[in-house]
């Protein structure tokens, strides 16, 4: 069963077509990049990979179900640009929100327990608005994998984060490809993305440009997919 | 079961986090308890006319404020994106909706029921004279007023001009659900009970919640995933 | 091609017109009450027809639009919304000239006159909505939205408003229904060319929505370099 299976996408801005015809399958336990220009495409596929938006044409399915369905959405965690995180809750009230949400039989211990594995149990009732923006970034870390997604979606994950959120980020995210977890990043950083990528896909002005395995080339030499790939 | 228990859950969370930061709660009290005092120098307050034209006084403050309290809804989601996070979730569209509008639809009862006795202080209108009547035009007319301001409230979420916008749209909206609480609510302050006529009004008022909650029900995955 | 058919029917339609007013001025006689201004019944009542003809129009546009994506019928929605915000426009003026003149006032609230303005000013508040979303995709689906609400609002409106105004005394009544049979008529034969008028308005509407399309969708491909 694919984990994720973007079948012929297209969106359309009025008439202009931000995604042409995108089309990549990924395979349980892989780490997908997802790379880009500004203005590629990336964050318009991540939207409608999360269920956020609809493609024009084409479908996408997540372990074989439409995006818009209970079981995928249920299956999905999403890190976007916002933290997702609710200023006026305490940190613990926002977790338990969410593990509401998730429908997640032990909510209460779920979120103690993420609370926890971010360090942020010691203020668990303090309100997030007076957190500070690392307190918040973890927060929003935990948050997104409170529900242990199986598919794990992150659009510029590491270019809002500190230091400490990204060391966090990165060992969760390897323990959960560790497990057999699937992630699909969006990123201009690179080096960060390729370290963890199993695979690459490489958009280009709404086209795919390239798909496949990440190469050893490509970790050395990180221009190299650009350069090769045909993007000036 | 699964349904009601979300549509709980999200209604839980807005009433919380409005009920902690008391935003939109205070400014719209406040700004009706401007708009009552505004009132009264519209007309004189101890004449008979304040007894002919209450219902239409009260609804129209009930309106203004509401208007705050709609706007505000979605607005909290812009925070953080999280909407983006609530649409993400395995919640159906309807019951993110339908929690949102129950959470609107008591703090605007909140509203009304505080409003109720300041007007009748300074109006001099003995309010409480059919309170089971009364009570059942606030619950079916407020219930009107949420479920289409917050559909309006979720459409203009990314428009520019947000705040004009929704009063703007939802006001022309609300004239019928408006008209017919006017008219039932002027004479039951005036211990006049529901009979006759004014019953066509009552059955306008539930035809006009069920449809438009219907609709709204129907629409909104419309309207929150583009 | 699609022009000349458009050019074709605007003629036919100025033909009928001058037909119809020259049979107005000439064939039939002064209302014996209201004098020669009651002629404006003929225009007055088929802006109205031709109105309510564009906002269904619009409603069976925007629900075809949510069901197929196809943004040709976000152009016809939003373009007999503006057709029809003008013949309502038409409605209403021509209305209060003829109540001046009869009445004696601009502006009285009858229930029939309200409730056209109430929905004129709720199918203005879609062309606002309109203005406000910047993306061709968005901006369809969220009016379509929009329409379908407007439309089913309408008849709650005029069912309630007329239910208010006939519990209160009306200024003045119309003098209608026992209208002569030649005026009964020569309204029905008149809603015929303003109904071409307005087609033809639809479709040059709909080819400048499409024609902005294409700008809109070049800009954007010009961005994206």
């Amino acid at each position: 069963m694919r984990a994720l299976a973007v079948e012929g996408v297209w969106k359309f801005y009025g008439d202009y077509p931000a995604l042409r015809d995108i089309r990549f399958d990924v395979e349980p336990g892989e780490c997908v990049a997802l790379l880009g220009r500004n203005g590629a495409g990336k964050t318009t596929l991540l939207r409608i990979l999360a269920g956020l938006s609809r493609a024009s044409k084409g479908q996408v399915k997540v372990f074989e179900k439409d995006t818009l369905d209970r079981a995928a959405r249920g299956a999905m965690g999403m890190i976007g640009h916002g933290i997702g995180i609710y200023d006026e809750l305490s940190a613990l009230e926002n977790l338990r929100l969410f593990a509401g949400l998730y429908g997640l039989e032990h909510a209460d211990r779920a979120a103690m327990e993420w609370l926890e594995r971010t360090g942020l149990d010691r203020v668990k009732d303090g309100l997030v608005r007076e957190f500070s923006r690392g307190m918040r970034q973890r927060l929003a870390v935990a948050r997104a994998f409170l529900h242990r997604p199986k598919l794990m979606l992150l659009d510029e994950p590491f270019t809002a984060l500190d230091d400490r959120a990204i060391t966090l980020l990165q060992g969760l995210l390897k323990e959960s490809l560790s497990e057999g977890s699937t992630v699909v990043m969006s990123t201009h950083q690179l080096r960060e993305a390729l370290e963890l990528a199993t695979n690459v896909v490489l958009i280009n002005r709404g086209k795919l440009a390239h798909t496949g395995e990440r190469t050893q080339e490509m970790l050395n030499d990180p221009t190299y997919l650009y350069r090769t790939y045909g993007e000036s | 079961m699964l349904f009601l228990r979300q549509v709980a859950t999200v209604a839980a969370k807005d009433l919380r986090s409005e009920l902690r930061t008391k935003e939109a709660l205070n400014a719209s009290l406040s700004f009706a308890l401007v708009i009552l005092l505004l009132f009264s120098f519209a007309f004189d307050p101890t004449s008979e006319m304040t007894r002919e034209i209450s219902g239409g006084l009260l609804w129209l403050v009930f309106a203004f404020a509401g208007a705050l309290i709609l706007n505000r809804s979605f607005a909290r989601e812009l925070e953080n994106d999280c909407l983006d996070a609530l649409i993400a979730s395995p919640v159906p569209a309807p019951a993110l909706f339908l929690g949102k509008v129950a959470a609107n639809y008591l703090l605007l009862l909140g509203i009304e029921i505080v409003c109720l006795p300041v007007f009748g202080v300074f109006y001099n209108v003995r309010w409480a004279q059919q309170p089971l009547w009364l009570l059942l035009v606030l619950v079916l007319a407020s219930w009107g007023i949420a479920v289409v301001g917050t559909v309006f409230s979720a459409l203009t979420v990314n428009l520019r001009l947000r705040e004009l916008m929704l009063p703007m749209l939802v006001y022309p909206m609300l004239i019928p659900c408006l008209m017919a609480a006017m008219q039932l609510t002027t004479p039951l302050l005036a211990g006049q009970p529901v009979e006759g006529d004014l019953l066509a009004w009552l059955r306008m008022l539930v035809g006009f919640d069920i449809i438009f909650t219907a609709l709204a029900v129907m629409l909104i995955d419309t309207v929150l995933i583009g | 091609m699609r022009e000349k058919i458009l050019y074709g029917l605007g003629a036919l339609a100025a033909v009928l017109l001058t037909h119809n007013i020259w049979k107005m001025l000439t064939g039939l006689p002064d209302e014996a009450f209201q004098g020669a201004i009651f002629r404006i019944i003929f225009f007055h009542v088929p802006a109205a027809f031709t109105c309510f003809a564009c906002y269904f129009t619009s409603l069976v546009a925007s629900i075809l639009y949510l069901k197929s994506k196809q943004l040709k019928y976000d152009s016809l929605s939003v373009s007999t919304i503006e057709v029809g915000l003008a013949f309502g426009a038409a409605n209403l003026i021509s209305g209060m000239i003829w109540a001046r003149i009869i009445w004696g006032i601009w502006w009285t609230w009858d229930w029939r006159l309200t409730s056209s303005l109430i929905c004129w000013l709720l199918y203005a508040g879609y062309l606002v909505l309109r203005r406000a979303v910047e993306e061709p995709t968005e901006r369809a689906r969220l009016s379509a939205v929009m329409s379908i609400l407007s439309f089913s609002v309408v008849p709650f409106v005029f069912f309630s408003i007329k239910w208010f105004r006939t519990q209160h005394p009306q200024p003045v009544l119309y003098g209608e229904g026992k209208m002569d049979s030649a005026y009964r008529s020569m309204l029905y034969f008149n809603w015929l060319p303003l109904l071409m008028v307005a087609v033809m308005l639809v479709a040059v509407r709909m080819m400048q929505e499409r024609r902005q399309r294409e700008i809109d969708a070049l800009r954007r491909t010009v961005h994206a370099f």
